[in-house]
């Protein structure tokens, strides 16, 4: 038997994009492409011409072995919610093909066919038949569902007079207890809040534990470092970089962080052209690392007193902390047309491992003008053993704190 | 939890043209029937006042407007049974199929959420789609049966055909509503369509007539509509009348054969794609 779970060779899918971008075609497009049919063959060569397809998977070939916790990371549109698709079975690829070995239990959405009308006990056999589960399964892991749900006093009330957050953990909790070999799961857990986020995350890591393969698509960089051995990058479409997972995480930071500078951003005065935020010391960002802010512009007139400053926030914009230029030195005035570039040193970056945003205003002081640059900048802080022992996680907060036990001398 | 024992394995392959029919997946999926077609039916009446009541309203009305006007003012003739009998014994297969038939066809794109987030033979869909009318068919069967007591009809030993009856019924309405669900998953068209098409069809279908008021040299080309034998086919085992049924019978079953072998290719074929292109 060999040790091979997931064998992918070759996996390509393209759509068709223009015409029936839509979602459906109606029966006047088909009359119309028919007419038209012949005439773009002779010009295209073929129909499956370059023009009106675009590839979402290109080529794609790897190998996950049994038991083996992968997460797929890559941006959006990078093609990783299609490759679940395929794996998954709900769609099929236009080219190549794949092996999988074990039945496969697919998280793409939490609650897919819950039915508001249905009471909580109902939905969960509903929900588990749907996901492949058989009804004995089911009834035996009923109690420990709706104890994972925390929903025994509601579980024979309809589910639309369900807390939003009752309903996420009750539909998680059937998901969660299929006993497929293989779990795939999308980027599902981004809804609801952080406690939950925590449960499901527990629930999968004990999941991954018991030898069962679990692919696991996620922004959420922490959540993949600590349930997932291994991770896949994917880019455009392409499998681009496979290995153990900090280490790929980090390549995959380090390349977008140097990918996303490419664009410039309008404010009525300047031109922002790019703004950055990196390590002295790493090509990633750690908690206490030396950083630099740099902030690239060009300004469209004189600026006479120019100022800056800089936030930090959360991804869910509550502002950490600031940082004003003018409280430390006085600028000599810009002139127009010129780049010129502001920025700060940091000598200890005290955010705990997660993702922040950069909010920048840039100013005139000598006209009163302050112009807010409409378009935040995200940075990850990689996960660090921060305190030496063991990683930190969401619940300790965004700050951290240089300290030293009090015995120690 | 892994052990030696042997897992099932499959391979993913890009779309074929001749798909197998897939009927050994959909054995291991009759649960997920079982159970869609459960909540069509426990929710199809939810925050109703009337509830249930509304699986009797329906065929009554219809049964009343029938008398009255085709029964009572166009003196329709009935082949001797009373006439109200005579039009309810045909209105149940009708509904039953019409509301097969409607429901299977819609049923894809109204389950769509489910289609691209899910794996499962797609098949599972219409056919539950199907199935959901049998309780409603079986409460208005209760109904009839009291309307005959009440006329003083007392059905003969015919009376269990009736079963496969009901069957070639729902494999008409499957039949058709495989081609259909699937067209509609990529023509939206085929929503307008079918409230059309199945008020077309019944009055193709002798529903309000017997079908003896069919000339003679059309009779073949009418039982292509295979509800001909089915509603004749329950004329004949609850009321006796027609006398024999024969040919248009078995014109029904091939027609609704050819059909469901048809659409269930087709169905298959299309499959691939529905989560594409839903």
């Amino acid at each position: 038997m060999s040790n091979v779970t997931i064998r992918c060779e070759g996996l390509s899918k393209s759509y068709r994009i223009g015409a029936s971008q839509d979602g459906y075609k109606t029966l006047r497009d088909v009359l119309a492409d028919a007419a038209t049919a012949p005439l773009r063959r002779l010009r295209n060569g073929h129909e499956n011409s370059n023009g009106h397809y675009i590839w979402a998977l290109d080529d794609l070939s790897f190998e996950i072995n049994t038991g083996d916790l992968v997460g797929i990371v890559g941006r959006n549109g990078a093609g990783k919610s299609t490759l679940l698709r395929i794996l998954s079975r709900i769609t099929k690829p236009t080219r190549g093909r794949a092996e999988v070995h074990g039945r496969v239990g697919s998280l793409l959405e939490v609650g897919t066919g819950f039915h508001p009308e249905l009471t909580g006990r109902e939905n969960v056999f509903l929900n588990g038949a749907i996901l492949g589960m058989r009804r004995s399964e089911i009834s035996r892991k009923f109690d420990e569902i709706v104890a994972f749900a925390e929903v025994e006093k509601f579980i024979d009330t309809p589910v639309k007079r369900y807390s939003t957050g009752m309903y996420m953990r009750l539909a998680f909790g059937v998901a969660a207890h299929m006993e497929t070999e293989i779990l795939i799961v999308d980027e599902v857990l981004a809804v609801g809040d952080a406690q939950f986020q925590k449960k499901c995350f527990q629930r999968m890591s004990e999941i991954g534990k018991h030898g069962r393969t679990i692919l696991f698509v996620s922004h959420n960089m922490s959540a993949l470092r600590s349930i997932c051995k291994q991770a896949l990058v994917i880019d455009h479409g392409k499998l681009v970089a496979q290995g153990e997972v900090n280490h790929t995480i980090d390549h995959y930071l380090a390349q977008i962080r140097d990918d996303s500078q490419d664009e410039s951003i309008e404010t009525p005065t300047f031109t922002v052209t790019s703004v950055e935020i990196s390590s002295e010391s790493s090509p990633i960002i750690k908690t206490f690392d030396p950083v630099q802010v740099k902030v690239r512009f060009v300004p469209k007139t004189e600026i006479k007193d120019p100022g800056l400053y800089i936030s930090i926030l959360t991804m869910d914009s509550q502002r950490l902390t600031g940082l004003d230029l003018k409280d430390f030195i006085t600028t000599a005035s810009l002139p127009a047309g010129e780049v010129a570039e502001l920025g700060f040193k940091i000598e200890s970056l005290p955010l705990l491992p997660g993702s922040y945003q950069l909010e920048i205003h840039l100013k005139d002081m000598a006209s009163g003008l302050i112009e807010f640059v409409p378009r935040t900048f995200k940075f990850e802080v990689a996960e660090t053993e921060v305190y030496g022992g063991r990683k930190l996680d969401r619940w300790f907060g965004n700050v951290g704190l240089r300290a030293r036990p009090l015995a120690e001398r | 939890m892994q052990s030696l024992r042997t897992v099932p394995s499959f391979q993913i392959e890009p779309s074929t043209r001749w798909p197998s029919l897939g009927l050994r997946e959909l054995w291991e999926y009759r649960e997920l029937l079982y159970f869609l077609t459960w909540r069509d039916i426990k929710v199809r009446y939810k925050q109703t006042v009337l509830g249930a009541i509304w699986v009797i309203i329906q065929p009554l009305f219809m049964m009343l407007v029938f008398s009255l006007f085709f029964g009572r003012l166009a003196r329709v003739p009935s082949d001797g049974v009373p006439y109200p009998v005579f039009t309810f014994c045909a209105l149940l297969p009708w509904q039953l199929f019409a509301h097969a038939l409607t429901e299977s066809s819609n049923s894809l794109v109204g389950n769509q959420n489910l289609i691209t987030k899910v794996y499962f033979p797609r098949l599972v869909v219409p056919i539950s789609a199907v199935l959901g009318g049998l309780v409603d068919f079986a409460i208005a069967f209760v109904m009839l049966l009291m309307l005959m007591l009440i006329y003083g009809i007392v059905p003969g030993w015919q009376i269990v055909f009736v079963p496969a009856l009901v069957l070639l019924a729902v494999m008409a309405a499957l039949a058709v509503g495989l081609w259909l669900s699937a067209l509609n998953v990529q023509y939206r068209d085929v929503r307008y369509t079918i409230n059309f098409l199945v008020q077309f069809w019944l009055f193709a279908t002798p529903v309000a007539y017997p079908s003896s008021i069919v000339p003679e040299k059309w009779r073949l080309l009418y039982g292509l509509n295979p509800m001909v034998g089915v509603v004749d086919g329950f004329r004949w085992a609850l009321l006796g009348k027609p006398d024999s049924l024969g040919l248009p019978l078995l014109i029904s079953i091939v027609v609704v054969l050819t059909l469901l072998v048809g659409g269930l290719y087709y169905f298959r074929r299309l499959e691939q794609q529905f989560a594409d292109i839903v």
